[in-house]
């Protein structure tokens, strides 16, 4: 693939479920776009509605930015920030079946399988999970 | 407010979801279908997710609520028609549907569900076991 037709770094507000929706359909559009696999796709869209999802019930809502990376290697690069109260356990939050939020606790430790690369910072007012899903 | 029609056929409630599912929708369907299953009496509920391209760790807590719901309510739940590229997703997301039957399309899961019904029925009304077969 020489020409990237999509958008480069977009910005995606998550305020609403409307909101992680149409963030779904964004990330969607844009692995269809790059040539992602049918598995990759929709491994990379569960992965970004988990993500969004967390945003908008622990983080009281924030934004995602969607990049398209062409270097080493052409993938995805997903960056959800909101400015919530932020993770004090880092390490228990990433444990499977841990959540405080009445769900599986399955969306920071499942999108961290569905993903290549899985960066998490947090404090208070300041959440960033950083995901890449690489093109295979 | 969108809703997901629920269909009766027989002793069975049809459910096709197609539109990308918002997380209020799929608890508004959650509670529709269990009143269904109350005012019908329906035995089987059957939930074809083949136009679903994705199945969140969200939607398939919802999708395991439900079976679970109804089988309190005495009715029995199948899901039918998960994309291979979602069966995988959800299996290496890590969610484990103990209580939920599967079937590969609506065919099979009707049958499963007709079996289902055919064996629970009381004695008066249980179908000649030939019957069940067709």
């Amino acid at each position: 693939m020489t020409t990237l037709t999509t958008p480069r770094g977009e910005v995606l507000p998550v305020q609403s479920e409307d909101d992680v929706v149409r963030v779904r359909q964004a990330v969607r559009q844009c692995a269809l776009a790059v040539g992602f696999s049918l598995v990759d796709q929709t491994k990379l869209v569960t992965a970004a509605s988990e993500l969004a999802r967390n945003v908008l019930v622990h983080g009281h809502g924030g934004q995602v930015r969607l990049d398209v990376l062409a270097s080493p290697r052409i993938g995805i690069q997903l960056v959800f920030e909101d400015h919530g109260p932020g993770i004090p356990d880092l390490d228990r939050a990433l444990q499977e079946g841990f959540s405080t939020g009445g769900g599986l606790g399955l969306g920071l430790s499942g999108s961290r399988r569905l993903m290549n690369e899985f960066r998490i910072q947090s404090q208070p007012g300041d959440t960033r999970v950083t995901v890449i899903k690489w093109k295979a | 407010m969108d809703r997901i029609p629920i269909l009766k056929l027989g002793d069975c409630l049809i459910v096709s979801l197609h539109v990308d599912l918002h997380d209020r929708l799929a608890l508004t369907l959650q509670d529709d279908l269990a009143n269904r299953v109350v005012s019908t009496g329906a035995r089987g509920v059957l939930i074809d997710i083949s136009g679903l391209d994705m199945v969140d760790s969200f939607i398939g807590r919802v999708l395991g609520n439900i079976a679970t719901l109804c089988q309190v309510l005495d009715a029995e739940t199948v899901i039918v028609g998960l994309r291979p590229a979602v069966a995988i997703t959800l299996v290496e997301l890590g969610v484990t549907w103990t209580h939920v039957r599967t079937a590969l399309n609506i065919e099979r899961g009707m049958a499963l569900l007709q079996h289902h019904v055919s064996l629970t029925a009381p004695e008066e009304t249980r179908d000649d076991p030939d019957d069940a077969q067709r």
